[in-house]
């Protein structure tokens, strides 16, 4: 366990150099993760302002401080920031380029330039959306659904899906890059099944990074041909056929929500068997359930289009596999629980937030049953239902992973410790701030309230305080961690090698670490969070 | 709290009650297993929590018995799950073969409803209760969707396609009409009202709202003229149009078609793509000169050709 350090080590990653030109050309993948991390926390804020914004907004049913047509630009922003230019990098490209060489005892990354290269694409992709916003805004709602995107929107479509076309390139050359990165540069003896789960996890999401990806970036070229050179492919004016973008859009779209997801899943199973001191119950099970998920993300798209005038056989095809990818979810969720059984809990904040996310993603999970299925969809599609669904994956789930990992993986990265009750004051109250600002939109959605409505009927106003109300509270929780984090990197008590006497290979080496991760090359003769048990079963 | 706060959202049709027996199938399943996997955690957090600084518990041993429990019982649930929503949802794909028809025609941020009888309406659809009413529905621009959350129905209005969704209301009364697919500027605005009346009140409503010479077949037979169909399509030139709807049309690609409404629009709007095997392809295409409203007049029309000499009010009913 922890022992008391006075200092961090001489020469770590941190300080092997100094200058701006040590971190922008730097092909450390532990700075690149910092580099990523000090862009998507940008990103998300501005993403949170458009979310703040339209939250105000909704406080009364005619609009209490935007016209429709800012509204419709804020929730457009709101969309697409938090999906390409947070979610998607913020688990993988942070957490999974500081972490995957680490535990699996390697130097770097496989392609170290490349690393560097997807940052770039990354930048440039979000500095062409950011132009994009401060011309006016673009108003189409993320999925950019066609003819509305191509045809009839007047705001600045053209800079929006180029961003997001660049972007995509960025992801699928991470993903290139882990996925060689875990076949071929694991240190000996680390077999397959000695993989910590975050790997699997990072595996699945890379997976679904290559094949996807390029999806998307083909789909905005096309959108771009017909907006700019008028090539009729989606308008129907045009001789193309608007359902076609929808095909295509979700096609890329659905194993997108699981590649956001999935990386929590593995940020989870981490912190559970490092907070209950135990390897998690059915490993292999739970390493499987990565790749089932990955897989079948990709057979589910249709379900995004049950009332589109989708023929109902393949709304029934669609709907059976959206079944199907609901069972591995439910399998991770047992094993998590039962992997606190007789086990030695401690309830440091990224525990909190590993509970948090096991309760949160369990609704979401369970309310995706309502739009699985064929008949209930019908009236709760395109509700308030899908946003507060969503948001209990995305938010409820993705969020807090990233929150836990970023709270666990903390003093490796900086070699130094938060403070431990601000992080569980702001954890509790990102649980609740969450709950009260989503749990209400369910019940709107029910009612029928639609999604994307700059003012709405009166009936649902209560609601809609409630859920403002809520977002306020998210907003401190959120905010919080940015304040101590920051203070704790420079004036933080040290943390030590191992602060919560963790398993893992990088919790063996120094925190920060060196440059060159390890200083002999580990060689690994156990499985996954081998702990050794010092009390009986009945202690 | 204003008064108009519910959590109760009214069951106005036969599909909404057979829908909210699902919902609440579903909700007692979710709930089940929320209140398992959350008392589970926070008993287990209680009872196991960490007692000393650096206890390490004895590691538990996988249960296969376990892991296929807990498969095979969440499968077995989406099965159900699957069968029971599939089975109503295919039950209710398709509209009784004696409901009243009703046209839709979206565009940003309006809804133009087109009875056959003659009456139009703007953001209001009045029908009467207990009789099974089929909406025909086309767009103009972009994608909306036309949802009524008391009968718990909803079906996108595409471009390019005419799409169609139906109800039997069983309750009196004036129902949210909400477009439920973003279509921009205005579409919050793009809201309405479905005045669900007595068979009484309805017969009323629409005797004195229809203005003779005005039904949509009527409508459609002028346009048919305007737009010189006649010139052709009565002389020989083309095919003729009387008997066409609900036959089986032989086209050049040597497929066979049945002549049904998106045949005809498509034909009005792109003629040179499905051409009528022995014609030459000299119908000047229609896309942008004429209007959904226009075009769903016309296939009306055309339709009302099928019995020669009928009487257009015979549209209503097929």
């Amino acid at each position: 366990m922890s022992t008391a350090v006075d200092a961090l080590p001489r020469t770590n990653y941190l300080n092997a150099e100094y200058g701006w030109r040590s971190w922008l050309f730097t092909t450390d993948h532990k700075r690149i993760a910092w580099l990523y991390l000090v862009a998507i926390t940008f990103f998300f804020c501005i993403g949170g302002l458009a979310a703040t914004l339209m939250r105000l907004n909704l406080i009364e049913p005619q609009g209490a401080l935007l016209e429709p047509s800012t509204y419709n630009k804020l929730f457009t922003i709101h969309g697409l920031i938090m999906i390409f230019f947070f979610l998607a990098p913020s688990i993988p490209a942070v957490l999974g380029n500081f972490l995957i060489p680490l535990m699996i005892g390697a130097r770097d990354l496989a392609f170290p330039r490349l690393n560097l290269l997807s940052w770039y694409l990354f930048m440039l992709g979000g500095g062409v959306f950011l132009y994009s916003v401060i011309a006016g805004g673009v108003d189409t709602g993320w999925t950019f659904y066609t003819p509305l995107s191509t045809t009839y929107a007047n705001s600045n479509v053209m800079s929006a899906a180029m961003g997001v076309f660049i972007s995509g390139y960025a992801s699928i050359l991470t993903g290139l890059n882990f996925i060689v990165t875990i076949h071929k540069m694991r240190a000996p003896g680390l077999t397959w099944f000695r993989l910590p789960l975050f790997c699997w996890s990072m595996y699945g999401a890379s997976m679904i990074f290559v094949l996807a990806m390029p999806v998307i970036a083909i789909t905005m070229a096309l959108l771009m041909l017909e907006r700019f050179f008028g090539v009729g492919i989606f308008d129907p004016a045009l001789g193309g056929d608007p359902i076609l973008f929808q095909h295509l859009f979700w096609f890329f779209g659905h194993p997108e929500v699981y590649v956001l997801v999935l990386p929590a899943m593995g940020v989870v199973s981490e912190l559970v068997a490092a907070f209950s001191r135990k390897r998690i119950f059915g490993y292999t099970f739970v390493a499987f359930s990565s790749i089932a998920i990955a897989v079948l993300s990709f057979f589910v798209w249709g379900h995004h289009m049950f009332v589109s005038g989708e023929s109902i056989y393949s709304g029934l095809v669609f709907s059976a596999f959206s079944f199907a990818v609901a069972i591995p979810s439910a399998i991770k969720v047992f094993n998590w629980t039962a992997t606190l059984h007789k086990a030695s809990i401690s309830y440091d904040a990224p525990m909190l937030y590993a509970l948090g996310f096991i309760g949160l993603f369990t609704m979401g999970g369970l309310t995706g049953l309502f739009l699985a299925s064929l008949a209930t969809d019908v009236h709760v599609h395109d509700t308030y239902f899908i946003v507060a669904h969503f948001h209990y994956i995305m938010v409820g789930g993705a969020v807090m992973g990233y929150l836990g990992g970023i709270h666990y993986w903390w003093p490796k990265m900086t070699g130094r410790l938060y403070p431990e009750g601000w992080a569980t004051f702001s954890a509790m109250l990102v649980f609740a701030g969450f709950n009260l600002t989503f749990g209400p939109q369910f019940i709107l959605g029910y009612l029928g309230m639609p999604r994307r409505y700059a003012v709405y009927a009166p009936e649902f106003q209560v609601l809609n305080v409630l859920s403002s109300a809520g977002a306020s509270i998210l907003a401190f929780g959120y905010l919080i961690p940015l304040v101590y984090l920051t203070w704790s990197a420079r004036y933080g008590p040290v943390a030590g090698p191992n602060p919560w006497g963790a398993k893992g290979l990088e919790w063996t080496t120094a925190s920060p670490p060196p440059t060159e991760n390890f200083e002999v090359t580990p060689i690994v003769t156990e499985e996954a969070y081998a702990y050794i048990a010092n009390v009986g079963r009945d202690g | 709290m204003p008064p108009e706060f519910s959590m109760h959202l009214a069951q106005a049709s036969e599909w909404a009650t057979e829908w909210q027996h699902l919902f609440y199938f579903l909700l007692g399943v979710s709930v089940f297993f929320s209140v398992l996997i959350f008392s589970l955690i926070f008993y287990f957090t209680i009872k196991y929590r960490r007692r000393y600084r650096d206890e390490v518990p004895p590691p538990t041993k996988d249960n296969l018995a376990l892991e296929i429990t807990w498969t095979v019982i969440p499968s077995a649930l989406c099965v159900v799950m699957f069968v029971w929503a599939s089975s109503l949802f295919m039950r209710n794909a398709l509209p009784p073969a004696a409901a009243s028809e009703i046209f839709v025609v979206a565009k940003q941020w309006m809804w133009q409803v087109q009875h056959p009888e003659g009456p139009r309406e703007l953001n209001e659809l009045h029908v009467p209760v207990g009789v099974p009413i089929k909406l025909t529905m086309a767009s103009q621009d972009v994608i909306h969707d036309f949802a009524v959350p008391a009968f718990r129905i909803k079906k996108d209005v595409v471009p390019g396609h005419y799409t169609t969704e139906w109800f039997t209301a069983t309750k009196t009364g004036r129902f949210h009409l909400f477009c439920d697919q973003y279509c921009g500027r205005s579409h919050s605005s793009m809201v309405g009202w479905i005045i669900v009346m007595t068979p009484v009140d309805y017969s009323q409503w629409i005797s004195t709202s229809v203005v003779a010479g005005r039904s949509l077949a009527d409508l459609g037979a002028g346009l048919y003229h305007r737009y010189g169909c006649d010139t052709c399509h009565e002389t020989g030139k083309g095919p003729s149009l009387r008997g066409l709807y609900g036959s089986r049309v032989k086209v050049n690609s040597g497929q066979t078609i049945i002549a049904d409404y998106a045949y005809i629009r498509d034909s009005i709007l792109t003629p040179s793509a499905k051409i009528v095997t022995g014609y030459a392809p000299i119908m000047p295409t229609f896309q942008g000169q004429i209007g959904e409203e226009e075009v769903l007049q016309l296939t009306v029309y055309i339709r009302s050709l099928t019995q020669p000499s009928s009487v257009e009010r015979e549209v209503v009913k097929r």
